[in-house]
């Protein structure tokens, strides 16, 4: 290497495994040498023409400097759930209000490390989903297998990976060198949480950030292998409509029903069904991203439900094999299923379930002892196989099983309800404080309308029960009576359509930018919800009404279909699926998520023009100055939920929880009562302009649908925002505030620039605040955090 | 009335909040503070006591004792849809990073609360704040009127039935000249 010139080095890219030296001119004694590429260990084509950014595969520590920034505007508040460290042998360490743990670490870092360690565990848990659909998908189809999401329509396919890696896949095997290097930062990630590394809070905060940015390449990379292969909706607004809800299902027929994340093994049971002419014979069902993903390729399956409804169904007895791959499972799902006879394949090497692996052994045989009773689950690593045995096992035990059920009657409720002590135990363990208590004593008098009221509200956990004293099947009462709800459930939802077209973003590109789309509102994630998924209904319809652009994705996508207006039509037939104002477009599973981000980032790209290729902080703060992008987890539990929320944190993109989601105990709050905090600079001059707190927050917890739809409008305002887009978003922020707050906002003194801010109507009452508050006009800059983004003053 | 908490997971508190064993030790804590506030939750339209919506004890109280509210969420509206007008509003967050500011000055802009009373929030929302004011807000008292005992304030009533809770509202109130 130490012939290559010094100004050439920068050229040098090393990766884990490869040198790459790439020399575009060089002229030496014996010749003249242009674009010469060698690669040690790997052949590059590397056609694209893009130049490289400053932080192609970023290390932990590349762009540190970008999440300070960051940081700095959004101070992290921290909510410890527990006084404790319990993570080594030096500990339990109390660390309450000060005290430093055995180790030194303070309870800010106790509490970031454990952001950390969500962040880590969600980008593992997508990374190494992507890594199994990446091989699997590669022995299938071979690793020249051309990478296309959207044909003509998606000439940036991957904007994610492109962005953070610098590398643009073609092929499959152009993804296993993008996962390489995800796998190698989650180790490093990971690596940090170990005792006696990272001390400080804010340094444990940007590997966060780090682990977001790492998930969401993983997520993307998952989701372009299945659609490039799979023959998935390719970008399509027009996705097909998939029939969801149990009342939807046949269940005269034989019910395959499949629970969790990786489309690999339902593909195997879809292709055997249909080589077996079986598919008009049998129903292939799905809870959470799996049943998304089965409908992406199957169109006749269908959706069941979302996650949290695992309990639900399969004691309602519907299902006459379980198949489970990965994520989200229910780690009792075997003891369920066993109790209605369902036999349970486990075909993921991340949930075993303690079955005996048969993998190797004869199909048939399989299918016997699974029929018989002579073992109620087993461990099938071979999809195909999975596929072969789950649809031969359905159609010779559905006529024993009869769908038999473990749900009482309503004799044996009321019967049962009479020995409930009324001791609160079941009340005091459910997340949702549900009345269970007052429920089953009106039960045990005969009336059951409390106990139905209560089926909405039920996230299904179960932990009721195991808190019960007298081991009373509380769930299950509250199911059976709220059965008729369950068995009517019979909706609509757009099968998710992946990526956003390149064209889609040419149409938008321009009035997101200048705020005249008055935002783009993410509603993704698990379904943990307060009081039911009609919260997320709601809001998708109201933000959709107003022209926003409504992305939904895994199982908030669910229930945003799970309703009907007043035409008795879904969310999905009443707005269009295409990403334009008052669109309503689903993209897909939890993978499908980091499409979302790509829309932004292709907005920074296709729009303005802004290189991609490694050159994440100057995406990130063009994203986080002029997109108005927010994000809506209202049921997210999980710590894939909590890697998502940090790849768009790292964005630069807001993102607010509903109030479980308080119990990722650390929110990141900005100040509107602190001016100082919200300078940026005017690229066009370099002078220091103060744009108020838009956006506010970059993660914050709303505690009803009400504040949501305020906060989201309010954080849909961008530096950017021309007065006419200005103008749109505080109308629709003063408008939901006085709806839901009965007055104006206190704080529009801060958004208002000049008065062509102000909407027309309300100039009488924008008035008298901006007076109230001695408000002065200000610039529009061409806003950014970054100096280097400053270009010269003109003389 | 059991000092557990009321959710049966939230344990990990080694300092655990002092059980208010009689609603006097509220009144007394209000009127030895400088600057009360009180935090209004949304299951303030929630929770019904004796044909009365919370909210409305709350009105009473708020009004005899002079102690600002601020309320979270879209609480604002409810009271302002009954005719009192809470000293501020901020989401549950926003306020709980304010608190654990030092340099915070109040909603009135006249100096740092030094009493929090919070009710009506989520349960495990406020655990989760009082989490946070007694990490990072250690010499600012916090106390929770809920009927629920909450491990992580300072001062918390026990678990308590729907009629001791709107008892102990009471009570609470007739001390204070205005609620008499």
């Amino acid at each position: 290497m130490e012939f290559i010139a010094k100004p050439l080095q920068r050229f040098l890219n090393l990766t884990t495994k490869n040198v790459n030296i790439k020399i575009d001119e060089m002229k030496t004694n014996t010749g003249f040498i242009k674009n010469l590429e060698l690669s040690i260990g790997k052949v590059t084509t590397d056609n694209w023409t893009e130049p490289m950014g400053p932080t192609p595969m970023p290390s932990l520590t590349a762009l540190r400097d970008w999440d300070m920034k960051l940081l700095t505007k959004y101070k992290p508040f921290y909510m410890p759930d527990c006084d404790l460290c319990c993570l080594c042998t030096y500990g339990k360490c109390d660390l309450t209000a000060g005290k430093r743990g055995a180790c030194g670490l303070d309870i800010a870092a106790q509490s970031s490390r454990i952001v950390l360690l969500a962040c880590s565990i969600g980008a593992a848990t997508h990374t190494g989903h992507a890594r199994h659909v990446v091989d699997h998908l590669i022995e299938k189809y071979g690793r020249k297998h051309p990478i296309d999401v959207g044909g003509l329509n998606v000439k940036v396919e991957a904007p994610v990976t492109r962005l953070v890696t610098g590398i643009k896949p073609e092929t499959l095997g152009d993804l296993e060198e993008v996962l390489e290097y995800c796998e190698m930062q989650i180790t490093h990630l990971l690596s940090v949480a170990h005792t006696g590394q990272e001390g400080n809070n804010l340094d444990f905060e940007s590997k966060a950030f780090h682990a977001g940015r790492i998930d969401q390449v993983g997520m993307e990379v998952a989701d372009i292998a299945q659609i490039s292969t799979l023959n998935f909706p390719k970008a399509d607004p027009e996705a097909p409509l998939i029939k969801m809800g149990i009342g939807s299902v046949d269940t005269s027929k034989p019910v395959i029903m499949c629970i969790g994340h990786n489309v690999v093994p339902s593909v195997g049971i879809i292709d055997y069904m249909k080589e077996s002419k079986l598919d008009d014979k049998m129903e292939v069902v799905g809870l959470c991203c799996t049943a998304f993903d089965n409908t992406r390729y199957y169109n006749r399956a269908k959706i069941v439900g979302p996650i949290s409804w695992q309990l639900r169904f399969i004691r309602g007895g519907f299902a006459d094999v379980v198949v489970l791959d990965e994520q989200c499972v229910r780690t009792d799902a075997f003891d369920e299923a066993r109790k209605v006879r369902a036999p349970v394949i486990a075909a993921s090497e991340k949930n075993c379930m303690g079955f005996k692996n048969r993998t190797n052994d004869p199909a048939d045989e399989i299918v016997a002892d699974l029929v018989s009773g002579k073992v109620l689950g087993v461990l099938i690593l071979d999809p195909e196989k999975v596929g072969e045995v789950a649809v031969k096992v359905a159609k010779q035990i559905a006529p024993i099983r009869k769908k038999m059920n473990n749900l009482p009657t309503i004799d044996e409720i009321k019967s049962l309800a009479k020995t409930c002590r009324q001791c609160n135990l079941c009340q005091r363990s459910c997340p949702q404080d549900l009345q269970i208590p007052a429920a089953l004593k009106a039960a045990a008098e005969g009336n059951l309308a409390p106990l139905t009221d209560l089926y909405e509200e039920c996230i299904g956990c179960g932990r009721c029960e195991e808190a019960c004293p007298v081991k009373l099947q509380i769930h299950s009462f509250i199911v059976k009576a709220g059965e008729k709800f369950m068995l009517e459930e019979s909706n609509l939802c757009r099968a998710g359509r992946g990526a956003v077209q390149d064209v889609e973003i040419r149409n938008v590109g321009s009035p997101i930018v200048l705020g005249e789309i008055p935002g783009i509102l993410a509603v993704v994630g698990c379904a943990n919800y307060p009081h039911g998924g009609k919260d997320v209904y709601d809001i998708c319809r109201e933000f959709a009404s107003r022209r926003f652009i409504v992305v939904t994705s895994g199982c908030s996508a669910m229930s945003a279909g799970s309703y009907k207006n007043e035409e008795g039509k879904t969310l999905y037939e009443e707005f269009s699926g295409g990403f334009e104002a008052g669109g309503v477009l689903n993209v897909g599973s939890c993978v499908a998520n980091a499409h979302i981000a790509g829309a932004a980032i292709k907005v920074a790209n296709i729009f303005a023009k802004r290189n991609l290729r490694g050159n994440y902080e100057e995406i990130a703060d063009y994203i986080h100055n002029r997109v108005g992008a927010v994000g809506l987890a209202w049921g997210a539990y999980s710590q894939k939920a909590a890697s998502i929320a940090s790849g768009f944190w790292s964005l630069g993109v807001p993102v607010l929880v509903g109030p479980h989601g308080s119990k990722y105990r650390r929110m990141l709050l900005g100040r509107e009562d602190k001016p100082e905090d919200w300078e940026v600079y005017d690229a066009r001059t370099g002078n220091k302009v103060n744009v108020g707190p838009s956006p506010e927050h970059l993660f914050q917890t709303v505690e009803t649908p009400q504040e949501a739809m305020v906060s989201i409008a309010k954080l849909c305002i961008r530096p950017n925002d021309t007065w006419k887009g200005r103008s749109i978003k505080l109308s629709h922020y003063v408008d939901l505030h006085k709806r839901h707050y009965g007055c104006m906002p206190l704080d529009l003194h801060l958004f208002v620039r000049t008065m062509a801010d102000v909407p027309m109507t309300m100039k009488d009452e924008f008035t008298k605040i901006l007076e109230a508050h001695d408000w002065k006009e200000t610039v529009i800059p061409d806003p950014t955090l970054l100096p280097r983004m400053i270009r010269k003053m003109k003389e | 009335m059991s000092c557990e908490p009321w959710q049966c997971a939230e344990i990990a508190a080694t300092k655990k909040a002092n059980p208010i064993q009689k609603p006097e030790i509220v009144v007394a804590m209000i009127k030895k503070a400088s600057r009360p506030i009180l935090i209004v939750g949304s299951n303030a339209t929630e929770r019904w006591m004796e044909g009365k919506q919370l909210i409305e004890y709350l009105i009473d109280f708020a009004k005899a004792s002079k102690v600002p509210v601020v309320a979270t969420a879209h609480m604002v509206g409810e009271f302002i849809k009954r005719g009192y007008q809470p000293a501020g509003f901020m989401s549950a967050m926003d306020i709980g990073n304010r608190l654990v500011d030092p340099e915070w000055q109040g909603i009135d802009g006249k100096g740092h609360p030094d009493l929090v009373l919070l009710i009506g929030l989520p349960y495990y929302m406020e655990a989760l704040i009082l989490s946070g004011l007694k990490h990072f807000a250690p010499d600012l008292k916090t106390m929770t009127l809920d009927n629920m005992y909450h491990a992580h304030a300072s001062w918390s009533f026990p678990n308590a039935t729907l009629e001791e809770w709107a008892a102990n509202l009471k009570v609470i109130t007739s001390k204070f000249e205005g609620g008499q």
